[in-house]
């Protein structure tokens, strides 16, 4: 069978299972004693270790293989959560995680673990307390394929499945199938059975393996070991339904024969009745209602969710999006010519078409949307590692992980998060001793936040620690020349509090290795600016600081005003607009050079676009100006235009690589008439 | 480009021509020659910058080759072309008198530019040929169309 066609998923459902185990075992950290816990870990792991193993992948099988053992001895109460085991099984779920992007990448997911490996196993044999009354043997199994004849044999690990799996109202069911004879495509066969028995539970177990069944080397005969919640009458039935299968063989074990079994080294079990078995499985459903109350329901509520959604590889979804874009500008071109022709029908058809097209780009949008759990994930793990680092105690508190970004801008606001935390935990968050003379909790709280407003995302950074300097900051800037001694003193906390954010900026006094990499934080000012977006910095002096980074919900349709320059068209996006104004030229004032007007009651600058473009006309001497309010933050000015065309969507480009940053400029657009207008920059005309 | 040269025997080339002087460019990285479009000027950039055209619903910047070369401005006619470039994941369009030729020039008979003092041009140039009577000059677009920050 080739497995390239499930690579994808794999890799797709091995990074969620591997983020599940990072984000549990950072649970288990805070309450060792939740043994509920570990069993999620152990769930996570198994699946990995069963996908792994299927698709080839030996290292990452081996891996998780000897963590699950480890995570069994914490589950049977023989090893206690250490934080230095928890550090051996957060390299082997780091190293599993390498493995799987190496195969995403188009490796082989070969990596050198043995050191891993053995560290696990030594956590798992050196500090085993051997209790007479434990039911599972614990008998460590290097090969995972055991040899076996007919019934199946199983290793320590797999009982433990099975264990577990009774413990969870599911029956365990080994199940022989027979193909006829003459089969031809015998490989095609075990496959339609597998895939039944998948959808019906979880197959832990095959002789002859996997490999061998696809690879057509058994005779009619083989076996699996199936855990269902479904009775076995259902199962065999569906099984038959296979054609090419002769005869299906469905019994239940129960824990207690496979243990007898494996300890007597039995091959061959008695077959038991189904009217046993329905006795057997009463008694376990009766045990585990005393056993575990608390049982987690997941991998039936996995079940029902996996029916509801799909899964769309994001090239595709950007066609579609780009697609899209297309339908827009004629959508744009089919409004102006309705316009032109004045034909009731034609206005009526384009306006329902504009309707529908809204409404086509709502969904599309949305489809884009992904919460920024994606990237809010992997901090907890970076700060717990950071923290023990810098000798810290921190606390990350993570508040509205669901919050939906496009997808564009989640893939490019990972990396400015992560300095920015890097920041606050190295320089905000003080070391304990500090915080405990200042009168602090030893443990610093780092938020991380993310909530909707308007149009707009906000994602807030905020620490409890020591604040922004002003004086050290100020000091800092005025010798690396970005402000001067005069304009300093005049600053306010906000705009000193900024001045980090600029380029060639850092703080602190030794370099780190954290936080002091020669890029400063004028590095996540330009990439939040590039996605459109904006940072703002508030903090008090020994109360901490926050960072503030407003984004746009989506990057690549806008609503813009369209204004006309001379002969020129231009777009302001609708999001930087206040409002618009039409004002006497006797209303303007001269302050300083500057000409401003007075705007309810404000000063408000003025930008005349045509000097600022230097667009190509005769001076007119209007007694009338159009102005566009816009703001960035709290500053705000006129830019003055010719005229207002008008409101509309419209999809932004960019002007190419060969033009990649040009002043007041952030991109372009193709009009209804198939004309190139461009879109100012109103955070550069601000200043 | 050269480099892309001393792989073949000919260098199949696209021949166009700029204040009387023949030049070209390997085929492999032209896309296309176009009409003359609409062009939306950008602001603040070199003159050399004409602007932007929608090209089938891309967004690519023009360049007047001429202006580029200190030539002059380009007069604009019927016969006036522009030839997209793509250039390490970049595309270009460039301005040109008109292009109406592709050539196979033996690529033993590129010989490197003589070494003339002068002449903005001099830079862009990475060798020329002599095909019959015909002097063709081969383009170093790296030099050519190396990207614009006028913003910073």
């Amino acid at each position: 069978m080739d497995t390239n066609q499930y690579l994808e998923m794999f890799i797709e459902e091995s990074k969620e299972h591997l983020q599940a185990c990072n984000e549990h075992l950072l649970e288990l950290e805070k309450n060792p004693e939740n043994i509920a816990i570990v069993n999620e870990v152990f769930r996570s792991a198994h699946t990995l270790k069963g996908m792994s193993a299927t698709m080839g992948y030996e290292d990452i099988a081996n891996l998780t293989h000897k963590m699950e053992n480890v995570l069994d001895e914490i589950r049977n109460s023989r090893l206690h959560v250490t934080a230095e085991l928890l550090d051996v099984v957060f390299v082997a779920v780091d190293q599993l995680e390498e493995m799987v992007l190496d195969i995403a990448a188009g490796g082989k997911g070969k990596l050198d673990v043995t050191d891993t490996v053995q560290k696990l196993h030594k956590i798992e044999t050196g500090e085993v307390i051997p209790v007479a009354a434990t039911t599972v043997e614990p008998t460590i199994v290097e090969d995972t394929t055991p040899t076996q004849e007919n019934w199946l044999t199983y290793d320590d690990y797999e009982m433990t499945v099975i264990q577990q799996s009774v413990e969870q109202d599911f029956f365990t069911y080994e199940i022989s199938v027979k193909l006829r004879e003459d089969c031809l495509l015998k490989a095609a066969r075990v496959y339609m059975v597998f895939e039944l028995l998948e959808k019906m539970g979880d197959v832990i177990k095959s002789s002859p393996s996997v490999e061998k069944l696809e690879g057509e080397d058994f005779d009619e005969i083989f076996y699996v070991a199936l855990v269902t919640n479904e009775p076995s009458d259902d199962v065999q039935k569906k099984l038959m339904k296979v054609s090419e299968v002769t005869e299906v063989l469905v019994n239940s074990v129960t824990l207690e024969q496979l243990k007898k079994r494996n300890s007597f080294e039995v091959d061959k079990v008695e077959e038991t009745s189904v009217v046993e078995m329905t006795d057997v499985t009463e008694d376990n459903k009766q045990i585990v209602e005393v056993k575990s109350p608390e049982k987690s329901p997941t991998s039936k509520n996995n079940q029902v969710q996996s029916s509801k959604t799909i899964r769309v590889n994001i090239e595709r979804l950007d066609i579609l999006m780009n697609l899209f874009e297309e339908l827009v500008i004629d959508r744009g071109r089919l409004q102006s010519i309705s316009e032109d022709l004045h034909n009731s029908e034609l206005d009526e058809t384009v306006e329902r078409m504009s309707r529908i097209t809204g409404d086509l780009q709502n969904i599309i949008l949305n489809m884009r949307m992904v919460p920024v759990e994606t990237v809010f994930n992997r901090f907890p793990r970076m700060v717990r590692q950071l923290a023990r680092d810098l000798n810290k105690k921190i606390n990350l508190e993570v508040i509205g992980a669901e919050t939906e970004l496009d997808r564009t801008v989640i893939d490019e606001i990972g990396d400015p998060l992560v300095h920015l935390i890097r920041n606050s935990l190295d320089h905000g968050v003080e070391s304990p001793e500090i915080r405990l003379a200042k009168g602090k909790p030893e443990e610093g709280t780092v938020v991380l936040r993310a909530y909707h407003s308007g149009n707009h995302v906000f994602i807030e950074i905020e620490d409890d620690g020591a604040g922004i300097n002003r004086e050290k900051v100020l000091k800092k800037a005025i010798s690396k020349g970005i402000v001067s001694k005069e304009s300093a003193q005049a600053m306010s906390d906000k705009q000193v509090a900024e001045l980090i954010l600029s380029s060639g900026f850092s703080t602190a006094d030794v370099i780190s290795d954290v936080s002091g990499r020669g890029v400063g934080l004028d590095v996540v000012k330009t990439t939040i600016e590039s996605l459109g977006g904006s940072i703002d910095i508030s903090s008090t002096e020994g109360q901490g600081s926050l960072f503030s980074i407003q984004l746009p919900l989506t990057l690549s349709i806008i609503s813009v005003m369209l204004v006309e320059l001379g002969e020129e068209i231009y777009a302001i996006p609708l999001s930087s607009i206040i409002e618009t104004a039409i004002i006497r030229s006797t209303d303007i004032l001269n302050a300083h050079n500057q000409k401003v007007i007075d705007f309810r009651g404000k000063v408000v600058p003025l930008v005349f676009l045509e000097n600022v473009f230097d667009v190509p006309r005769e001076s007119t001497d209007d007694e009338f100006h159009s102005v566009v309010l816009v703001r960035k933050g709290d500053k705000m000015a006129g830019l003055v235009v010719d005229s207002f065309i008008g409101q509309q969507e419209i999809v932004l480009k960019s002007l190419g690589a060969y033009l990649s940053s040009v002043f007041a400029i952030s991109g372009a657009t193709i009009l209804g008439n198939g004309k190139v207008a461009l879109i100012v920059d109103c955070n550069a005309l601000i200043s | 480009m050269t480099e892309t040269a001393v792989d073949y025997e000919n260098l199949k080339v696209v021949v166009f021509q700029l204040a009387d002087k023949e030049y070209v460019i390997p085929v492999s990285q032209v896309q296309g020659i176009e009409k003359l479009i609409y062009i939306t000027r950008v602001p603040k950039t070199p003159s050399f910058v004409k602007g932007v055209i929608n090209l089938r619903g891309v967004v690519t910047p023009i360049i007047d080759l001429k202006n580029r070369f200190g030539l002059g401005e380009s007069s604009l006619n019927e016969s006036t072309r522009i030839i997209i470039i793509t250039l390490d994941d970049m595309d270009v369009g460039v301005i040109v008198d008109s292009a109406n030729d592709v050539l196979d020039i033996p690529v033993g008979s590129i010989e490197p530019q003589p070494e003339v003092v002068g002449g903005m041009e001099q830079d862009f140039i990475a060798g020329v040929a002599k095909i019959d009577s015909r002097l063709l000059i081969l383009l170093h677009l790296n030099h050519v169309l190396n990207p614009i920050k006028s913003g910073v």
